[in-house]
């Protein structure tokens, strides 16, 4: 886990004089990052009250510090979370609730999942934390096999629906094949777990905050690369923003652009350039929950538009694009004026110095946009 | 040296290189390898503070000469045995001196599972229901283990322990009930047969997934530690499934995290056609606990006395200490691992029939009533008579009864229904409903 060495070592100054003086070195392109979206901040809605200027992390931290306020039970854990986690996200918290409370575990994702469903089944509330979504396919029996059915073959005398797995996912600039991956489609494809994906610090803590109290399992993926970079002011209180419910973020009418996570950024960047450029008006739509997905909100925006796009970062085939796009033709088929197309990954590991030729930057989907609206 | 000791001074490191606890372990492991050139313990661990390694992995001291530590050459852990086979007590001080009606529901429990094991299992045979795993050879483990145990302490199995669902009162019916998958089933018909749970005894549902239940043991163990409620988890498994990831997971997580958890492994020699000696190379399981940081003790699985005896300890030091404790209980699975499989296909008939006849829990048990005088020869026919007409009653009843309605199927996924499963409960219902007689909707309660 390069990365996180190489946060732990820049938090001393002795070392980021080191980085300071290899500079030159840094200028190599591989090692910048290519962002390709801009991050808009975003205003929280009055009924949420007072607001902190919090960026992603921050927010995630507020929304553990509600939980373990207002749940006496709730505990948080998973590697190197004690000092304060690899990207800051439980800082300052196993001092105010101790050491009982928010603690380290042993290296070992599956020990951390089923420690978590434990936790659950006897009662309490547990947020585990996977160091990078990339690690959680250790655990991938334990939630798949466990976690999702533990209610189901119970006949409900038992459940582990206070349990949620909390791990950064996605593109980070230069995470290549094991600091990048977005397995969402891994989990959308088992019943009974719930799978939630926020795209700012608003909707982090919001969604967070309702992932913890949903009585089903829960894993929430945090796109890394907004964890610094997204900033806006979050509702400091209590206050849950519901699952399984899509967000039209832009109206439009002339083609629906669907997305999650730092892809709605990107979309967004591209509903503004179709605009701008084409002078097409694009819809767009942040699902933030995988599964239960909400259709009728995606299908709602395509009966007026006529036309589809989805976009993620993930691998083309077997992407969640797939599920949505299957699911609407045959929703509104009648409706449909072009093919439902899909701007995804390409079909290969996430690769390191090609990273920005690999993402499903705002080009490749302005170009789909020309393909759809001109068909 | 000074710049060390003042980095264990921020970090509050509070190792004293001359405690007696270190000392005896030293001692104690030296024992153990029979090192026939090892110096004495009480001179040697005087060695000058500076000498001594600061690595924070490990605490122990430096050695001048190679040698790797050989695993063949540590004696086995011994297994612990009140109970002889002929029934009586070895060791007055080990007698448990439970009072004659707690020793007689062990025996009664024990024979009444063997006896509802016999008929599940011929049930199969028939096709009456698909699948059975009976318990032969293995009652004592079960029986013993439970009735040492507080009735509210959290239960873990893997799917050979029906008997400590027996002890805690699970119906006869019950557990028809769940291998019919039928209306009553509290499990509602959803998973196989033997695969019981019950919130009501405290007994986690099982699933057919090995070792899983042992990590998510640990976790129950934590919460319950943190609610402080003087209770403990108790999580069985056999000696296969201890080659799971899950199960390295499990023993770790414990011993770090100060779970109050008793880990109990069923050594029964094999995990269906694997023989011990293919599934691990060292001291069976037993001797991994230690590594992991646990108190650690191997029993005679046939001697429901001595299975008693060391969890009910193990359950003191788990409660009071909060600490993981491993139990490794050695017997021998008589019966085939399931009703899918012959074991004559890997084992001898006369290697089976040597634990059914001279080494089997059940009649050891019986030869100390016998000796103590609270059984005999009447009692024991009087009871074989009722405990099978008991199973009998219920397997009939049980059969009669009709499987839950096809909506049953959607349910419990998610605490409520979600919409898209709710479109698909519709769907299910207008297709059964147009093609009905493609369904075998006769041996189902009517679909709303």
């Amino acid at each position: 886990m390069a990365s996180c060495i190489l946060k732990r070592l820049s938090s001393s100054k002795k070392q980021l004089c080191l980085l300071l003086r290899l500079e030159p070195t840094a200028k190599n392109p591989a090692a910048t990052r290519h962002l390709s979206f801009t991050y808009q901040p975003e205003t929280a809605s009055a009924a949420h009250g007072e607001t902190t200027r919090m960026n992603f992390f921050q927010s995630i931290t507020s929304a553990l510090d509600t939980v373990l306020e207002t749940d006496p039970t709730s505990v948080l854990f998973g590697e190197d979370v004690a000092f304060g986690g690899v990207f800051r996200c439980t800082v300052g918290l196993k001092d105010k609730y101790g050491k009982d409370r928010v603690f380290n575990t042993p290296l070992s994702e599956q020990g951390i999942v089923s420690f978590g469903i434990g936790i659950a089944a006897a009662g309490a509330t547990a947020v585990a934390e996977i160091q990078f979504a990339d690690y959680i396919f250790p655990a991938f029996d334990q939630i798949h096999n466990e976690a999702a059915y533990f209610r189901y073959r119970s006949g409900n005398q038992f459940d582990c629906g206070a349990l949620t797995i909390r791990t950064p996912s996605g593109a980070v600039g230069h995470g290549a094949l094991y600091h990048s991956q977005s397995p969402e489609a891994y989990f959308a494809h088992i019943p009974g777990l719930k799978v939630v994906i926020p795209r700012g610090p608003i909707q982090a803590k919001g969604l967070l905050l309702s992932c913890i109290r949903d009585k089903n399992p829960c894993i929430f993926f945090e796109p890394k690369i907004l964890y610094r970079s997204a900033v806006e002011d979050v509702p400091s209180g209590d206050y849950m923003i519901p699952l399984s419910e899509a967000e039209v973020l832009v109206e439009g009418s002339d083609m629906t652009l669907v997305g999650w996570g730092t892809q709605v950024h990107v979309l967004r960047d591209v509903a503004l350039m179709a605009q701008e450029k084409l002078n097409i008006s694009c819809e767009l739509i942040d699902l933030k929950t995988i599964l239960p997905w909400d259709v009728d909100t995606i299908a709602k925006s395509v009966v007026k538009t006529g036309r589809l796009l989805i976009a993620h970062e993930a691998p083309i085939t077997g992407g969640f694009a797939a599920e949505i796009a299957s699911t609407i033709q045959s929703e509104c088929f009648l409706n449909l004026e072009a093919p439902i197309l899909r701007v995804c990954g390409y079909d290969i590991p996430f690769p390191h110095v090609f990273e920005p030729f690999y993402l499903p930057d705002k080009w490749r989907c302005f170009e789909a946009v020309k393909k759809l609206s001109s068909y | 040296m000074s710049a060390i000791r003042q980095a264990q001074r921020l970090i509050s490191f509070s190792f004293s290189p001359r405690s007696s606890g270190i000392r005896i372990y030293q001692c104690l492991s030296k024992r153990n390898f029979h090192r026939i050139n090892s110096v004495t313990c009480s001179e040697n661990v005087t060695s000058k503070f500076d000498d001594r390694p600061e690595f924070p992995g490990s605490k122990s001291e430096f050695v001048s000469k190679l040698e790797f530590i050989e695993p063949d050459n540590i004696k086995g852990i011994p297994v612990y045995r009140a109970l002889g086979r002929n029934g009586n007590i070895i060791e007055d001080s080990e007698d448990p001196k439970l009072d004659s009606s707690t020793v007689l529901k062990m025996y009664k429990d024990m024979t009444l599972l063997n006896t509802m094991d016999r008929i599940l299992y011929e049930s199969q045979r028939q096709g009456r229901i698909s699948f059975y795993m009976t318990n032969y050879g293995e009652e004592g483990t079960h029986i013993g283990s439970a009735a040492a145990l507080d009735p509210r302490d959290l239960v873990f199995g893997q799917y050979r322990e029906a008997g400590v669902l027996m002890w805690r009162g699970f119906t006869l019916d019950q557990f028809m009930d769940q291998c019919y998958g039928n209306v009553n089933d509290i499990g509602k018909g959803r998973q196989m047969p033997v695969h019981y749970g019950t919130k009501k005894l405290n007994f986690v549902t099982i699933s057919s997934p090995l070792a899983t239940q042992m990590p998510q043991a640990a976790g129950a163990a934590y919460a319950l530690k943190r609610a402080k409620n003087g209770l403990c988890v108790i999580c069985y498994f056999g000696e296969g499934a201890a080659s799971e990831g899950d199960a390295h997971a499990a023993f770790n997580f414990a011993a770090v995290l100060d779970c109050p958890v008793i880990f109990f492994c069923r050594n029964n020699g094999y995990a269906i056609s694997t023989p011990v000696k293919d599934q691990y190379r060292g001291d069976g399981i037993a001797s991994r606990g230690v590594g992991y940081g646990m108190m650690t003790v191997r029993v005679d699985g046939n001697d429901v006395f001595a299975v008693y005896n060391a969890v009910k300890s193990a359950r003191e030091i788990a409660v009071a200490q909060n600490r993981p404790v491993l139990i490794e209980a050695m017997t021998y699975r008589i019966g085939h691992h399931s009703t899918s499989d012959d074991s004559s296909a890997y084992r001898s008939v006369d290697e089976v029939s040597y634990w059914d006849k001279q080494d089997n829990p059940i009649s050891r048990l019986r030869n100390y009533m016998i000796n103590n005088g609270f059984w005999d020869e009447k009692m024991e026919k009087e009871w074989k008579l009722e405990s099978r007409k008991m199973v009998m009653r219920s397997f009939a009843d049980a059969e009669t009864r009709k499987r839950p309605s096809p909506d049953e199927m959607f349910e419990d996924v998610y605490d409520v229904l979600p919409k898209h499963l709710e479109n698909q409960l519709q769907e299910m219902k207008n297709h059964v409903k147009q093609y009905k007689e493609n369904y075998p909707l006769e041996h189902h309660e009517k679909l709303t």
